[in-house]
């Protein structure tokens, strides 16, 4: 019996740059501002945080604290990641998202940002990991 | 502090909170079609009982849901199970199990752009399933290792024939495992990041 069969596929190109903005008859223009700072809950800041952002509280839920940003702060008074928060408070991983962000904002935790993959990757972390598995 | 007699927060055992010297998590995600063992791999090699993430999706697309209209969107509720290992006491890894189908990888930021890996989980009965995830997986140079999925009923295919069956790579590992077995699934851990590790020696990233 033979087995289907597929065909392989290669990277994407990385996109073209755009092209250079033409200069308005030589007038100096200012710098566009291409980034803004979000508020709590709009998705700039949300895109913050990863799924394995760990998270920690800083402090003692203030009484000003809402239900939700109450129970996160409880949930985190040891490192817990934004996927366990999402999954502990049974609530959608962009919902815990805009929590973070907020709680970010008033200093209430502090986010321990992940390790991503690297163009190179750090052998050394790899090790560390290859070990780790070694021992389960 | 008044609890108010509510019951108990839910949240990780004492035995599962992670130490506070944790300063960093990684992931490696598991990908395959439904079915095919992805939350067991995942249960057989993490640390703590596997939890499960949502994300909803409508039409309209993600982000902004609120009530008003609703009745003329479909939402779907996308689930995704993941585990943890810890690596050191600084050092965390999830393993995230995901659908196949591409559609819903947008929904979790960054989930394949910042992994440091993924394992394509396979089931020879319904080889074809996982076509369309190698190729993405390529598209977005995202490295991978193929594990095999050995179901007592699946049909055998000598390994040579389903790498030319899948268009394998020739370094592009591929192993058999059964994910109902803890050593067996973090064999194919171990076989992604020694992968990784040779392509950081190599300098060719993927």
């Amino acid at each position: 019996m033979t087995p289907p069969r597929r065909q392989r596929r290669t990277p994407a190109p990385a996109p073209e740059p755009p092209p250079p903005e033409p200069a308005e008859g030589g007038r100096e223009k200012n710098p566009e501002r291409l980034y803004v700072v979000a508020g709590p809950g709009e998705d700039g800041a949300r895109a913050a945080v990863d799924l394995v952002t760990l998270i920690v509280a800083r402090a003692e839920p203030p009484p000003s604290a809402s239900p939700e940003q109450a129970a996160l702060l409880r949930l985190c008074s040891a490192p817990l990641s934004a996927a366990e928060l999402s999954a502990y408070l049974n609530l959608p991983f962009s919902a815990i998202t805009v929590l973070i962000t907020e709680l970010l904002t008033a200093e209430l935790v502090q986010a321990r940002a992940p390790i991503v993959r690297q163009a190179v990757p750090d052998r050394s972390l790899l090790e560390a990991v290859m070990h780790g598995l070694q021992r389960l | 502090m008044d609890f108010n007699g509510s019951d108990t927060l839910p949240g990780p055992r004492t035995e599962d909170q992670l130490p506070h010297t944790a300063q960093a998590a990684a992931k490696i995600v598991i990908v395959g079609g439904f079915g095919v063992g992805k939350t067991t791999m995942v249960g057989s090699v993490s640390e703590i009982r596997p939890l499960t993430t949502e994300e909803t999706m409508t039409q309209a697309g993600i982000g902004i849901d609120d009530n008003y209209g609703s009745e003329s969107k479909t939402a779907t509720t996308v689930a995704m199970d993941f585990g943890r290992i810890s690596i050191t006491d600084q050092l965390v890894l999830y393993l995230f199990g995901t659908p196949g189908q591409q559609r819903f990888w947008f929904l979790w930021n960054g989930l394949f752009e910042g992994a440091l890996g993924a394992v394509v989980l396979v089931d020879t009965r319904r080889l074809e399933v996982s076509f369309d995830v190698m190729g993405r997986l390529e598209e977005r140079g995202v490295p991978f290792v193929v594990a095999i999925n050995s179901f007592p009923d699946a049909p055998r295919y000598p390994i040579a024939e389903l790498r030319r069956a899948l268009d394998l790579s020739a370094d592009i590992p591929m192993v058999e495992c059964d994910v109902r077995r803890r050593a067996s699934s973090r064999d194919v851990l171990l076989t992604l990041v020694r992968f990784l590790h040779s392509l950081a020696l190599t300098g060719s990233a993927g």
